[in-house]
């Protein structure tokens, strides 16, 4: 059986692991609360734009180098992640359907080349060789023109040809206890289908200034750039939600493992004591003779 | 007077939510302004100076990069940064254009294509806010 003093250094080691994960517990959940305000803020402008695209896209015909359908050769994911670890099986579960998506394009002859936003996912592929770019620490402020350097460097690359297909893949926020990793189709951009039973102004009767050819093709670049913020912010709340719960499951465990240890020391103690009162008893009943 | 609804939103939010007389904004165009019923219509918006009149006051925003919906009586604008006059500081507005003005040269001097882009929108964006700052005080 351990000595009382190994167990009992053991138990003050797991109370101060179990503070710290509490702590940290606390520090998700406050941040948390900050990715999720700036996700709630948005949500309308995303809205907005997206109606926008959809009543635009379909009065517009012609072709956008942004909507070219091109043969997939080679197919671009860009995997984001989170910049930190400790948040359970979050990033594990992003590159697993990253992987899963790479072995069904290679199983079709495709090339893959990756796009890595956060430190987690270029961490992982590193290896593989596929990584075409990374962008670490940037997971940290959300802010809109780091977004902004991604999707122009995606789209220049799509218009280049070096990609014929783009696929995000992130955290998708579902709820502080869900967060499902999701794929998104980016490029070629798809038009926006006009939700059903809307009555609006048939976009033909719109006056638009320049004309709606010129218009999208401003409006193209900054949607891709509404998909990608919209996948960073999802990521960052899912990030500190998914360390919430990690955090909040390791303390628990930590305060299991003090009270099993805590019985151990009780009873080695008794042990203890039961062997001295023993020698004790002994001793005497000796010296009586 | 017919008031039309006005909506602005930029990516950290809902700044504008008000029913005004007139809105004049910087379109792709020029400046134009939209009273009250005007026709569906769709602008790209450009760096610039947003005002709306309201009950005979008058309030100046600097908005960047986006683009603008008018349809059945609501104006809508989508825009990347929104800042009202009275909130920028007009001697902070001035030293950011001067340096914005310095970095361009420099750039300029060098013959960086790509970062020129980047350091003329920084200027545009530091201009228009001194103009929207020094109408505000």
């Amino acid at each position: 059986m351990a000595s009382l003093k190994e167990v009992s250094n053991k138990i003050g080691g797991v109370k101060k692991t179990a503070q710290i994960t509490k702590a940290m517990n606390m520090v998700s959940a406050s941040k948390l609360r900050g990715a999720q305000k700036k996700m709630e803020d948005f949500h309308p402008y995303a809205g907005k734009f997206n109606d926008t695209m959809a009543s635009l896209s379909g009065g517009a015909s012609g072709d956008y180098p942004l909507m070219e359908i091109r043969d997939v050769q080679t197919a671009e994911i860009v995997v984001v992640t989170s910049d930190r670890g400790l948040c359970g099986s979050f990033n594990a579960n992003i590159m697993k359907l990253a992987d899963k998506k790479i072995a069904e394009y290679e199983a079709a002859g495709k090339k893959v080349t990756l796009v890595c936003v956060g430190k987690k996912g270029n961490q992982y592929f590193k290896k593989s060789g596929k990584i075409r770019k990374a962008y670490t620490d940037i997971m940290g402020s959300f802010q809109m023109f780091n977004a902004r350097t991604i999707s122009m460097d995606i789209a220049e690359n799509f218009e280049a040809g070096h990609a014929d297909e783009v696929t995000v893949m992130y955290g998708h926020f579902h709820s502080v206890g869900v967060q499902r990793p999701t794929a998104v189709s980016l490029l070629p951009v798809k038009p926006v289908e006009q939700a059903a039973g809307e009555e609006k102004a048939a976009s033909g009767d719109y006056i638009y200034e320049p004309s709606s050819e010129e218009i999208m093709d401003v409006l193209l670049p900054l949607y891709m750039n509404v998909m990608i913020y919209n996948t960073m912010l999802q990521v960052g709340a899912s990030e500190q939600a998914a360390r919430m719960t990690a955090m909040d499951n390791a303390t628990n465990a930590c305060s299991d493992i003090v009270s099993e240890l805590t019985m151990i020391f009780n009873k080695a103690r008794q042990a203890a004591i039961t062997g001295d009162l023993m020698d004790i008893v002994g001793g005497a009943e000796a010296l009586k003779g | 007077m017919a008031q039309i609804e006005l909506e602005i939103v930029t990516p950290s939010g809902p700044v504008v939510s008000e029913s005004v007389d007139i809105v004049t904004a910087p379109g792709f165009g020029g400046v134009f302004g939209v009273l009250a019923n005007h026709a569906p219509f769709l602008s790209t918006i450009k760096v610039g100076e947003l005002a709306y009149k309201q009950d005979k006051s008058e309030t100046v925003l600097m908005v960047s990069g986006g683009f603008c919906e008018v349809s059945n009586n609501k104006i809508t604008f989508i825009v990347e940064s929104c800042e009202k006059g009275t909130d920028i500081d007009v001697d902070r507005a001035l030293k950011a254009k001067e340096r914005a003005e310095k970095r361009l040269a420099a750039i300029k001097a060098k013959g960086e294509k790509h970062n020129m882009v980047r350091a003329e929108a920084a200027l545009q964006r530091a201009l228009a806010r001194v103009v929207v700052s020094k109408k505000s005080h």
